[in-house]
């Protein structure tokens, strides 16, 4: 049977429009509703993680100041905080909160291939997210285990929560995973078959490239994570013992034999590496996107960003055990990991250049996302370039488990990502809710959020160089730490402190801006993706009214030469273009 | 404009505090300056493109501003650009990973003539074990772990009768010869770090794993576990001291070979009851303690916790400071017993004495202090009876104004703060985390109700 898609299909689909209000914002299969479902959840949860950062950066920097603070709270709380950033804010937020946005509206489609797996990839996400808040009450608390969850220390006397809190984290990433999976299969096969007529995969807006591969690694990596997380799950409950070797336990033997806890870490790794990426990627794509539009100037080198886009993905798959060069792995895979790591440097180093090359020659306006967008560059090639310090294996050696880790991998994947989520909703949220934001509280926003992590960052990398290690309830006196060392970690937590008081103003500036906002143009930077071109300003459901949309070029035709807009829309034809159309925008 | 301004003033403003910040890597103490070469290296090429791409972003954002009637360039791709940037990028690449490689080989490698010493981690104590005269680890086997063996020595292994047991978070190593450390953990991951030394490397359960160094500096250098392994994980802390090879060598002997610790006698109890004479003036005829004269009370308390304070206050670990005028008393009372026998002597006369549960004096709140406790009943037990193989004395049934005094002492340093009172060292990190006096005693009046 000939293969008919679902562009062609579309004037046969009957379209339903929800009718009462608890299909239209409850149990909504509208991908724009699911997607705002998962934003609110993944930010809500994200505000929880942060209060936990500010509580362990007050034991940082004030020790033994604070009763409630005990060494069980406190790895309770580093261990919380990484995870719900990772998976449940991050991971949730670019997927299923963009991913689900963006990718029907950027492709051209009605909705998600699968609206109803939609739904429920939101309510499974909602319940591993409930089953999480829930190990806080349960007696023993969450898991202090570290987010890494290493076995035996996961499972073993001497971590708090062992009694429930690491069963009902096990459990909630199982359950997470079912609801990646679901959601996941939707982006692919939406890029895959539901892309309007003329959006070649060429003609992609780099953000969909970015949430498409994130999310085909997600399908990949994740299973990993699955696995581990049910074999800890029998070693914990009915006493297996795949990740448990015989131990001792307060001078009595354990009943485990012959498990091994190296094998947990390559697993939980081959997912943890590119789930890296799975944030970063979505990054890539929107901030390419940001910074195209507000350049009013096309993408540098599209071609390049997104084979570098592949490349990177499938890189990612192959460098895992660079968080493993002191596990007591074999060191010969220090050879071979150290290489490859630094082999991922050049994509990642291309994809920067030709960023800072799109605002060559650009026409720059520095609103509000832009700032992010910029902000964003700075603190990425920060957080890039430390990374390579600790991918090159023997350099690692010294700065393995100390706050350099811990600086580097919140300025990539902590203060980067989270920079261009905050330049994409400001840059998106005038199509979302139709409604602008106010732009001086989104500039004094920008401004305190990036100095300010900056200001908690950069230091941190220092006590790092000194060899100050992570994860330390306190350091007492350490014979190689000044005093000084003691008062920059007060210093930090004064810039942490700051910087999670600022949120409230982006909290404030959305909710008052969503209430009494100016309505917005439904186009306001003169975009040229289609997400800006729908026929009604927020899009409605089904996205497209009558007809879908036709794409007659790529996404990035902005100042194009002899044509009177700076812009020109993926849905106009070429034809209503005074010179030479440019169909790929490629000169050849 | 502000923006860009920013950009500049943050590159600048970060170089400026790498060349100025007091924070940076220790003074390297041993062979592998190698590794600082890399480090350096990797910083000038990093540096070099922090600084340059950034400041050309912000020329960009200066020279290309949104102005009116401007128009932006429309200029797709340029591969002869992007050509010329992906072989830079590589070769800075590669002059960054081929030296690290390099030192990793040598890592990697062990040479002939390294001495091998092996260390043992568990929550939350360093051990050691050297090889002996015949230069060869005897078998062990973490099934044959107990109170009596902690090290889970095969007694029938002949290789193993002269390996030298240190069980104390403190090693000692020579000065300019290369040692390999073999690491093993009794019960979870752990990590050998010290900063000086630069390298490090885990000690998992189930396998030994390894690093090495050449020190080449005298003197004493923090061992730090890095390598989460539960609440006590801050205070898994040990030393490592780099000596003469004499002064090594005389550290070795001070040490009991396996043989030894096997031969060693029993205390006998009724040459013990006869030097107990002296104890009893202050901490009563049976060893029940006495307020008035701030004896805490000796039976029922465990023979290796006695065996260990006796020699802390021999040794100046307790008892030295002008501070703890009671420590003093003890300290030369301990001096009286002059050998080991004696010493065992005294303790199995005091194993014979009735533990009778000593009287509570102190009150609190107890569900307070049971909150409190959980942290306290990872070592001390869930019932507070003493677990030696966490290092940790008896609590429960003991005299409890004396518990109390000696958490302040705890808190306040007077106790624990010996630069080779290791034990006394990680109590200090939990009595310093208790806010105040109230604290202290809803503590201690929980712990009279187990």
């Amino acid at each position: 049977m000939a293969y008919v898609s679902i562009a062609d299909r579309d004037h046969e689909i009957e379209h339903h429009d929800p009718q009462t209000f608890i299909t239209k914002y409850i149990w909504s299969q509208d991908h724009k509703v699911i997607a705002i479902q998962y934003g609110l959840t993944a930010i809500f949860v994200g505000l929880i993680a942060l209060a936990l950062s500010v509580m362990m950066r007050l034991q940082l920097g004030f020790p033994d100041s604070f009763s409630f603070i005990t060494p069980e709270s406190y790895y309770q709380f580093v261990t919380m905080h990484g995870m719900i950033m990772v998976i449940y804010l991050l991971t949730a937020l670019f997927l299923g909160g963009f991913g689900n946005y963006l990718i029907p509206l950027m492709c051209g489609s009605r909705d998600m291939v699968f609206p109803y797996m939609n739904m429920l990839s939101y309510w499974v996400y909602l319940l591993s997210v409930i089953i999480l808040l829930i190990s806080f009450f349960v007696p023993g608390g969450a898991t202090g285990a570290g987010w890494t969850l290493y076995p035996p220390q996961a499972i073993a006397p001497g971590t708090p929560g062992i009694e429930l809190g690491i069963i009902l984290m096990l459990a909630s990433l199982a359950v997470f995973i079912v609801a990646f999976t679901m959601g996941g299969l939707n982006y692919v096969t939406t890029v895959l078959q539901a892309r309007c007529r003329g959006m070649t995969l060429m003609r992609l807006p780099l953000s969909v490239w970015g949430i498409f591969m994130a999310t085909i690694l997600g399908l990949l990596a994740f299973p990993a994570l699955l696995v581990s997380a049910i074999m800890m799950l029998l070693d914990k409950t009915i006493l297996t013992s795949f990740f448990m070797p015989a131990m001792i336990s307060a001078g009595e033997q354990l009943s485990h034999t012959g498990g091994s806890p190296v094998l947990f870490q390559h697993l939980f790794w081959f997912f943890g590496h590119p789930e890296v990426y799975i944030v970063a990627l979505p990054a890539f794509g929107i901030v390419s996107d940001i910074l195209s539009t507000h350049a009013r100037k096309n993408i540098f080198g599209y071609r390049m960003m997104v084979w570098a886009i592949l490349a990177i993905g499938g890189l990612s798959f192959i460098v895992w055990a660079h968080h493993m060069y002191v596990s007591g792995m074999n060191p010969y895979f220090g050879f071979f990991f150290a290489t490859t790591t630094l082999i991922i440097a050049v994509p990642t180093a291309l994809k920067v250049y030709n960023w800072v090359l799109t605002l060559w020659q650009g026409n720059i306006h520095l609103r509000v996302p832009m700032l992010f967008a910029i902000g964003f560059i700075f603190t990425f090639i920060h957080g890039g370039l430390t990374g390579i310090f600790l991918g090159n294996v023997v350099v690692d050696l010294p700065l393995s488990d100390t706050y350099f880790v811990v600086a580097h991998f919140h300025m990539v994947m902590g203060v980067s990502p989270v920079l261009v989520v905050f330049g994409a909703i400001y840059h998106w949220f005038p199509k979302m809710t139709g409604k602008m934001y106010n732009e001086t509280l989104g500039k004094w926003h920008f401004w305190m959020t990036f100095f300010g992590t900056y200001s908690i960052y950069l230091p941190m990398h220092y006590l790092g160089f000194l060899g100050v290690p992570r994860r330390y309830f306190s350091m007492g006196t350490t014979d190689f730490m000044p005093e000084s060392a003691h008062t920059l970690n007060t210093s930090i937590t004064i810039s942490a402190i700051f910087v999670a008081v600022t949120q409230l103003i982006f909290l404030y500036n959305m909710i008052v801006s969503l209430r009494s906002g100016k309505k917005s143009d439904p186009n306001p930077w003169g975009a040229a993706t289609l997400e800006w071109q729908t026929p009604d300003n927020p899009p409605k459901h089904g996205n497209w009214g009558h007809h879908l949309p036709e794409v007659h070029r790529w996404a990035y035709d902005y100042s194009v030469p002899g044509y009177p807009d700076d812009f020109i829309p993926q849905n106009v034809p070429a034809s209503a273009e005074a010179p030479a159309g440019r169909d790929h925008g490629i000169h050849h | 404009m502000p923006l860009a301004v920013a950009l500049i003033v943050l590159v600048v403003g970060s170089l400026i505090f790498h060349f100025m910040s007091p924070w940076y890597f220790t003074d390297l103490a041993s062979n592998w300056s190698q590794i600082d070469t890399t480090i350096d290296i990797t910083f000038w090429v990093t540096g070099f493109v922090f600084v340059a791409v950034n400041l050309f972003m912000a020329y960009a954002i200066i020279k290309y501003r949104n102005k009116d009637g401007a128009k932006a360039d429309y200029d797709p791709e340029n591969a002869k650009l992007e050509w010329i940037l992906t072989v830079v990028t590589t070769i800075g690449v590669a002059a960054m990973l081929a030296p690290g490689l390099f030192v990793w080989a040598k890592f990697v490698n062990v040479p002939d003539d390294a001495i091998e010493i092996e260390a043992n981690g568990q929550q939350w104590h360093w051990s050691y074990r050297l090889p002996g005269d015949d230069g060869q680890f005897g078998n062990v086997n973490g099934k044959l772990i107990t109170n009596d063996n902690p090290f889970g020595m095969d007694a029938d292994d002949p290789l193993g009768q002269d390996d030298v047991l240190v069980t104390s978070p403190e090693v000692h190593i020579p000065i300019n010869v290369p040692v390999k450390f073999n690491l093993r953990s009794k019960d979870v991951l752990h990590d050998f770090a010290v900063a000086q030394f630069r390298v490090k490397m885990d000690l998992v359960p189930g396998m030994e794993t390894y690093l090495w160094l050449t020190p080449t500096k005298l003197g004493t250098y923090e061992l730090l576990c890095e390598e989460l392994c539960g609440i006590g994980h801050h205070t898994m802390r040990g030393a490592v001291v780099v000596d003469e090879q004499a002064d090594f060598d005389a550290w070795v002997d001070s040490y009991p070979t396996y043989a030894e610790t096997q031969a060693a006698a029993a205390g006998n109890a009724a040459v013990g009851a006869a030097q107990y004479a002296v104890c009893a003036a202050c901490h009563g005829q049976n060893g029940e303690g006495q307020k008035a004269l701030n004896a805490p009370k000796l039976a029922g308390q465990s023979a290796w916790y006695l065996k260990s304070q006796i020699k802390n206050y021999q040794n100046g670990l307790r008892g030295a400071r002008d501070d703890d005028p009671l420590g003093k008393t003890m300290a030369p009372m301990a001096r009286t017993l002059a050998t080991d026998a004696a010493i065992n002597n005294v303790i199995a006369h005091i194993q014979t004495l009735p533990d009778n549960p000593a009287p509570s004096t102190v009150t609190g709140v107890e569900s307070n202090g049971a909150k409190m406790y959980a942290i306290c009943a990872y070592c001390h037990g869930k019932e507070g009876q003493g677990i030696q193989a966490m290092n940790a004395p008896r609590l429960a049934g003991m005299t409890d104004w004396y518990l109390a005094n000696q958490i302040k002492n705890f808190k306040a340093g007077i106790r624990g703060e010996h630069p080779t009172d290791y034990y006394g060292k990680q109590m200090g990190f939990m009595a310093k985390a208790m806010q105040d006096e109230q604290a202290v005693n809803d503590l201690v009046a929980y712990i009279n109700s187990l």
